[in-house]
């Protein structure tokens, strides 16, 4: 597993002179491309950061088997592109522009510009894809209950709380494209795996999420249903007959109980649908022996304690883990406090805010702190994080990679391979992403140490 | 009596104790009461955080779309 997520960013001065967002997105590049010579790069924790289309910052985490390395590693990329912005301040400054950098992870901006969280998962090839889409994209609509960020959406002067950033975003079911489109699902099939055995499930429905619970939610519940279904459960006919309504109703519904409509008639409502797959993951799971992992177990406890806060109306049992609940309690407090209107400027700086990855600014890195936001990972495994690679192929990358630069040699790497550039062009290509050892690599990684690969 | 009536009685909202008269649990109020200044502390510091022109903020941060 691993996510991709663009970044926003703003930029305020306090001269008169201005930068587009684009233009500071450049500036925060500045220190990758003089570290990589690229903007476009892996880094020694096995991730690749760069600068993607519409000058978004882009943080793709490294390949992860374990949920709350996934976690880290997500949480590792807001570290690493806080401090690109720091530095950029620092160069901005230096060329006389007074100037703060906000990098937001959030999925639009204030003119419904939208940018996103992508989720990769690795499936087996054997599995039929229908019989997996038929499912996921009736889970994937409706599991923004328990895992949306929330957005204060404002037109003219009505004001409107989305479950969802990326609801109103989202234009079919299933695509090979992403910007003309923009599909639930990508169909594009890159594994970066062997191709017979496996293949990439590219999820793009969801919303960046700050809070680590329900990062832990969205990633966790996905991967779990992913596995029940390539275990063949059968489930009960869930098909929607029109996702892209669904997912717009649902996100206006907060209570969970908008109808949408089904395939073979009727109706179900998000809650329906969400309590159905509940249990047959549940069942799947125990079965599977997967809830001997406390991780497992707490997202299984966390997906149903969620969708019991919505059904009986208590969503304080949810307020410190999933996302949309606390955003929306912190917007109405601060409303109440400064009696403010639901369209206030300052209930939308708030939304934005909540999104800002500062350490000391972000809101929720601030509720953390006071206990207002549970967390599933330590700070230390954070930090560990931003430069250590999980136990997956991206050990292999990663120590090629940090290797290769203590060395000063140039190198070029992706997902798959790993490449010296000198002049053998010696080469290895890495195909299982769940092997963290390999002898080729260990000895490319000695022929660096031995002096190889040095430039003549 | 009114079904506006019952309906508060009903959800316990309004502090009164429950019809079939039962005390009130304190512990409750008391964290209640505990949560409020947590809450009140929080919204304090967040104040404290946020940039001074909210409509300028909001209104400069515009992107170019993406994926």
């Amino acid at each position: 597993m691993g996510v991709e997520t663009e970044f926003g960013v703003n930029a305020t001065f306090t001269g008169t002179a201005r930068l587009s967002p684009e233009e500071v997105s450049r500036y925060l590049f500045r220190k990758v491309v003089a570290w990589g010579r690229s903007s476009n790069v892996f880094l020694g924790n096995g991730s690749r950061l760069y600068l993607d289309v519409g000058s978004h910052p882009e943080y793709a985490t490294a390949e992860c088997t374990d949920l709350l390395d996934l976690v880290a590693h997500d949480r590792a990329g807001e570290i690493i592109v806080q401090d690109l912005a720091h530095d950029a301040e620092q160069r901005l400054a230096e060329e006389g522009f007074g100037a703060v950098v906000y990098v937001l992870k959030n999925n639009v901006d204030s003119r419904g510009n939208s940018y996103g969280s992508h989720e990769n998962y690795l499936i087996e090839r054997r599995t039929r894809m229908e019989r997996i889409t038929e499912t996921l994209v009736p889970f994937l609509v409706t599991r923004q209950l328990v895992t949306g960020a929330g957005r204060l959406h404002v037109t003219e002067q009505r004001a409107t709380y989305l479950v969802s950033q990326r609801a109103d975003h989202m234009w079919e079911d299933l695509s090979s494209a992403t910007t003309r489109s923009r599909p639930i699902i990508n169909t594009r099939d890159e594994p970066h795996a062997d191709p017979e055995r496996h293949r990439r499930l590219h999820v793009i429905v969801g919303d960046s999420t700050m809070s680590q619970t329900t990062t832990l939610l969205r990633l966790g519940t996905t991967h779990l249903v992913l596995q029940m279904l390539e275990a063949g459960t059968v489930v009960p006919d869930l098909v929607l007959a029109n996702p892209m309504q669904a997912i717009r109703d649902i996100s206006r519904d907060p209570t969970g109980r908008v109808p949408v409509r089904l395939r073979r008639g009727g109706t179900a409502t998000a809650l329906e649908i969400q309590e159905e797959l509940l249990g047959l993951t549940t069942r799947y799971a125990e079965g599977a022996g997967l809830t001997e992992h406390p991780a497992y177990r707490d997202v299984l406890e966390l997906w149903e304690r969620g969708l019991h806060a919505i059904a009986t109306e208590r969503l304080d049992l949810v307020d410190t883990e999933i996302e949309w609940v606390m955003k929306k309690k912190l917007l109405d407090s601060y409303a109440a406090r400064h009696d403010l209107d639901p369209w206030d400027s300052r209930l939308q700086q708030l939304d934005l805010a909540w999104h800002d990855i500062h350490p000391s600014r972000g809101l929720v890195r601030i509720m953390e702190r006071s206990g207002a936001a549970r967390t599933v990972v330590e700070p230390e495994r954070i930090t560990a994080a931003t430069t250590t690679p999980p136990p997956t192929r991206a050990r292999l990358r990663g120590d090629f990679v940090r290797t290769a630069s203590e060395h000063r040699r140039d190198f070029t790497v992706d997902w798959v391979h790993l490449k010296l550039n000198d002049a053998a062009q010696r080469t290895v290509i890495c195909k299982d992403p769940f092997a963290d050892e390999d002898p080729r690599v260990e000895a490319l990684i000695e022929h660096i140490r031995g002096g190889g690969g040095a430039h003549t | 009596m009114s079904q506006q009536h019952f309906d508060r009685r009903g959800r316990g909202g309004d502090g009164e104790p429950d019809a079939d008269g039962a005390p009130p649990p304190t512990a409750p109020a008391a964290q209640s009461a505990e949560r409020d200044a947590a809450l009140d502390s929080l919204l304090d510091e967040i104040d404290g955080v946020l940039e001074s022109n909210a409509t300028e903020f909001v209104h400069g941060f515009v992107q170019k779309g993406g994926e």
